[in-house]
């Protein structure tokens, strides 16, 4: 008789790592159809290109670890990252840049970290940051809402084989980083004339949301990073808003626009590089959205989910040392880094 | 309070009444059963003992007896496995039945009331009653917590939070009237303020059981939601009362014991019955099991023997869990026997507790956090752990971990984190006892050296003392006038020719004693040796002094005997004296006198001759004349040298004044008063030879040895006085 030899507790919930991982890849799918109905097919391409790329990135690195592959291919973690980064990217960019930028998050931003849950910076957000500053153009195009281009207008985008600028205008926040103060120049903005932010993107971030909400339903998340995330960035762009409305864009613009849904529940609440306790998540969240509306109202660009999200990845470790939940019997939380 | 809600399970088991357990064909009572000391054996191998007869007796405070669960012989006392996760061995009464199940005589309480506490308590520890939760502490210790301690809620735990398990579940419905005395039992001990029985919602029967049972009692029964660990006793402190037990205190010290519903019936059995802890109910329940139910099962029945008797299928059994599938372990040897604390035996199919999947990597996700009872953070522990980050681990709070599992139930990586926590919190508590060990062992030290140098310390100041009382005995005059530099080197001179003459002195009257064969001549020496060390030694203190030497006290010679009366004592200070120079002005003076004389001489002849041509008349005038002058030539040259000698003695004169502090001519006083004075004593000691008694005769003696001594030494001094300036007496 050979027993099964192991230690407390013999039982476990049925769940594993690929599960939540494809939980997540799940929960994009409302804000990927959106994006396809809204931009075109050029994000789809970018999605499954960028998947491809991070998973073949991901297994040879595996290989070259000697780690093993379909094992470790097998929690999702490379998938997701090509998702959101994918996502993330404009409809119009370039086969080389998905390559580029995936592959950098897949090999430098998380494999040599040591790998799923060593990395200290959201990989998805580094491959972005990096495509941001070194193709700042091929980045910052987007097309028109609601005039997609057809199958083969973006199968040749993607190939780069058409410029760009035939099919890209402003986005809402470009739009009214232009014009912030004149109040009548923004009023004949058509970009802007969405219910709360323009046309397109505030269908995107809804869907985002939804998927957002599932997540949570699913207790994949827990509710302190979004909620956390969008009163950073909503409480700010309403005070402001309320001292000067042709300067100072209101929260609901900010909520709709840009990556602010896709961010609040997909990119800031990957565990992996978030603070940790509760309270450590919901201050963690609260300094992105806040730095978010910072930049996107005084700084150079005109979105700043991946600026933001990595500055507090980097203040994560800090946040943790100073939010220990108290324990079961303590008077006080412990604090500060060291004992 | 945050938890999980694993699959129950407990139907399984619940469905069936509490059955009577196997009869095995040995018996293994391990003597650490309990929690605390193990029982000291008080019978041999070969004695035939009854049911219910002490096998082993409580050794210390906190230890339980343990008892004969069937009459039988005992044959054997060794080493067997045992109940522990590692499969250790331990000391073992093994108890062979007879079959004949024969009780010892028992003495039943029908009214507990009657006995004091003292006296109840002493019952059930020589009941062998322990708790049955799980932990297997001593009742005994936990009611007996002295008149200081107000206990304000008794809690019964009746939560039986772990799937599977269901031997409380049984107990209750179907034996909650002892269960509530077992309580009343319990309440007469504690005297609490509240008495409440915590039970988890998915018992209906149990707990319609209960209050039924309790109708008429001050017994609170509170329902709690089905979510484990709430069954732990500081979850379910933390559930009933709102209080949380402080880390690293026991609940008894915010007011509140709790006992498990198994122990409340052993209670209820060791007092009503006069039952010692013979039995308990334990679950056997799994796939591999075609008879799943609870057992009413001897201590010591080995796992086997029990598995056999609920008709285990060897082949599907996968694994064996000794307690439920949270915290219980998994055995390696089903020959090990059930103890007080086996509450159940999980056999399962590999289907059914399948082997753990491989661990994946930690994601940070936070579910373990989510779920810890103790609002831990076990992600980040499990971080400390792994890196042997002990103090951050100590930080986080590592050691309020209850080790529930439910952080490894919840965790999608599969990682056995309870596997990390007791690895860390065991090499804690090594380094702590390591810590406490070395602490004492340099506090040990410590102590040692400080009495050391204490008694170092003492001795010095002890020598210090001494050598400081010596120095002011001796020193008492010369320090009585601490005066300046100056003024302390003319005190030193004074010193050194003081020593000086007086060893001189002293070597003169040793030799003119040696010279003339006197009786103490020997002493004579002795004491010019012991003079010329003083003298030495003041020399060099002068030295010293001279030299700027730190002003050690220099060390005083001791008080030569009777110097203080001798003439060589004088008081004024004087140079050192010098031999040369005498020699030198003994020779100047006699020529000095030859000179004189001789011109004297001349001067007179030639005078003579002067009076006699004068007187003839025969010589010319001018030969009379130079006659004349020639005379005068002489007498001033005889002038001459007599001044030169006057002067050159009364510089001798001015020496000796400033040599001895007197002038020759008080020496010479001074020499002949001695001299005097002891004729006189002699006189004096002739005249009384005859008539006085013989202590009178002896003082009388002794001082005119005294003054024998001191005419001797003023003599001498006398002598050395004139001799040492050259003065040579005729």
């Amino acid at each position: 008789m050979s027993l099964i030899n192991a230690p407390s507790p013999h039982t476990s919930r049925q769940s594993d790592t690929g599960a939540v991982m494809r939980q997540v890849v799940y929960a994009t799918l409302p804000g990927l159809a959106v994006l396809v109905w809204q931009f075109g097919l050029g994000s789809l391409l970018n999605v499954l290109w960028a998947v491809l790329v991070a998973v073949t990135c991901e297994a040879l690195f595996l290989r070259a670890r000697g780690k093993p592959v379909a094992f470790y291919l097998r929690d999702w973690s490379a998938v997701v990252t090509a998702v959101l980064l994918g996502l993330a990217l404009p409809p119009t960019a370039p086969w080389w840049l998905t390559l580029i930028g995936v592959g950098f998050a897949i090999v430098v931003a998380k494999q040599l970290y040591g790998g799923l849950g060593m990395n200290p910076f959201n990989p998805a957000m580094i491959g972005y940051v990096l495509l941001l500053i070194s193709f700042p153009v091929a980045m910052t195009q987007w097309i028109a809402p609601g005039e997609p281009p057809a199958l083969a207008d973006s199968l040749a985008l993607f190939l780069g084989q058409t410029p760009a600028d035939a099919f890209t205008g402003a986005t809402p926040l470009d739009t009214f980083r232009t014009w912030a103060g004149d109040a009548d120049a923004l009023a004949g903005r058509e970009i802007l004339a969405g219910h709360v932010a323009g046309p397109g993107w505030e269908t995107v971030n809804l869907a985002f949301l939804l998927g957002g909400l599932y997540l949570l339903a699913r207790r994949i998340i827990t509710w302190q990073i979004p909620v956390a995330f969008l009163v950073g960035l909503a409480l700010p762009a309403l005070v402001a808003h309320q001292v000067d409305a042709a300067r100072f864009a209101g929260p609901l613009f900010h909520l709709f626009s840009g990556g602010a849904m896709l961010g609040a529940f997909f990119i800031a609440t990957d565990p992996v590089s978030a603070a940790t306790s509760r309270l450590g998540r919901f201050i963690y969240a609260l300094l992105i959205g806040l730095l978010i509306w910072v930049i996107r109202t005084f700084g150079g660009y005109p979105d700043a989910v991946a600026f933001a999200v990595l500055l507090l990845n980097l203040a994560a470790p800090f946040i943790d040392y100073y939010t220990q939940p108290r324990a079961y019997g303590h008077r006080k939380a412990n604090k500060g880094a060291n004992p | 309070m945050k938890g999980v809600h694993p699959a129950e399970h407990k139907a399984v088991s619940n469905q069936t009444p509490i059955a009577p357990g196997p009869r095995p064909s040995q018996l293994v009572l391990p003597l650490n059963m309990h929690l605390g000391a193990p029982a000291r054996p008080i019978v041999a191998v070969g004695d035939r003992v009854l049911k219910g007869q002490m096998l082993a007796e409580p050794a210390g405070a906190v230890s339980a007896a343990l008892h004969a669960p069937t009459s039988g012989t005992v044959v054997a006392l060794g080493p067997r496995p045992i109940q522990h996760p590692s499969g250790m061995d331990a000391l073992c009464i093994v108890l062979e039945p007879d079959g004949e199940d024969q009780w010892a005589p028992r003495q039943p309480v029908a009214d507990h009331t009657r006995l004091g506490p003292g006296k109840l308590v002493a019952m059930l520890r020589d009941a062998g009653v322990a708790g049955l939760g799980g932990a297997g502490f001593p009742t005994s210790v936990k009611v007996n917590l002295g008149d200081h301690q107000r206990v304000e809620q008794l809690i019964i735990n009746a939560v039986e939070c772990e799937p599977y398990i269901t031997a409380d579940d049984r107990l209750m419905r179907e034996r909650a009237g002892e269960i509530v005395t077992g309580i009343q039992i319990l309440q007469y001990l504690l005297n609490p303020h509240d008495t409440l029985i915590g039970i988890e919602d998915n018992k209906p029967e149990a707990i319609a059981a209960l209050r039924a049972a309790c109708a008429d009692s001050d017994i609170e029964i509170r329902v709690v939601p089905t979510k484990y660990p709430s069954g732990g006793e500081k979850q379910l402190i933390q559930l009933l009362t709102g209080k949380e037990v402080p880390s690293g205190s026991i609940p008894a010290q915010c007011g509140v014991v709790c006992q498990n519903v198994g122990t409340a019936w052993a209670v209820k059995r060791a007092v009503r019955d006069g039952e010692p802890l013979l039995s308990r109910i334990t679950t056997v329940t799994g796939d591999a099991v075609a008879r799943p139910g609870n057992y009413e099962v001897w201590l010591g029945t080995p796992v086997a023997d029990l598995l056999r008797h609920a008709g285990v299928d060897r082949g599907r059994l996968g694994r064996l869990v000794m307690g439920g599938p949270m915290m219980g372990f998994t055995l390696h040897d089903p020959s090990v026997p059930l103890v007080k604390t086996s509450n159940c035996v999980i056999a399962a199919s590999t289907e059914e507790l399948p082997e753990p999947p491989p661990e994946q990597a930690c994601i940070r996700c936070g579910a373990c956090a989510e779920v810890c009872p103790a609002n831990l953070l076990p992600q980040q522990l499990y971080w400390y752990a792994k890196t042997d980050d002990f103090e951050r681990a100590q930080h986080h709070n590592l050691m309020d971990c209850i080790e529930c599992g439910a952080c490894a139930y919840v965790c999608p990586s599969h990682i056995p984190l309870v596997q990390y926590y007791r690895y860390a919190k065991g090499e804690i508590r090594t380094q702590t006892a390591e810590q406490i060990k070395a602490d004492r062992a340099r506090e040990r030290f410590e102590a040692r050296q400080a009495r050391l140098e204490q008694e170092q310390a003492e001795k010095e100041a002890r020598r210090r003392a001494r050598l400081e009382a010596n120095r002011k005995k001796q020193e008492a005059p010369a320090d009585s006038n601490p005066g300046a530099g100056d003024e302390k080197l003319a005190a030193l001179k004074k010193e050194v020719g003081q020593a000086s003459s007086a060893y001189k002195a002293a070597v003169k009257a040793a030799k003119t004693a040696e010279a003339q064969e006197t009786d103490n001549a020997a002493e004579l020496r002795a004491r010019a040796d012991s003079l010329k060390a003083e003298a030495d030694r003041a020399k060099a203190a002068l030295r010293d002094a001279k030299a700027g030497a730190p002003a050690a006290p220099a060390p005083t010679p001791p008080p030569i005997p009777d110097a203080s009366s001798a003439p060589a004592d004088p008081a004024a200070g004087a140079p050192a004296v010098d031999t040369e120079g005498a020699a030198k002005r003994q020779k100047r003076l006699k020529a000095l006198k030859t000179a004189y004389n001789i011109a004297h001489k001349q001067y007179k002849e030639a005078h003579a001759a002067l009076e006699r041509a004068e007187r003839g008349g025969q010589e010319s005038d001018e030969a009379i004349t130079a006659m004349h002058t020639k005379v005068e030539k002489l007498k001033g040259k005889a002038n001459h040298s007599r001044d030169a000698l006057d002067a050159l003695m009364e510089q001798a004169k001015a020496d000796i004044l400033a040599r001895t502090g007197k002038d020759l001519k008080t020496l010479k006083l001074d020499a002949a008063r001695a001299e005097s004075a002891l004729r006189d004593k002699a006189d004096e000691l002739a005249r009384r030879r005859d008539t006085s008694d013989a202590d009178t005769l002896e003082t009388l003696n002794s001082e005119l040895d005294a003054l024998q001594e001191h005419a001797q030494l003023t003599r001498l001094a006398l002598k050395t006085a004139v001799e040492e300036q050259g003065l040579v007496e005729e």
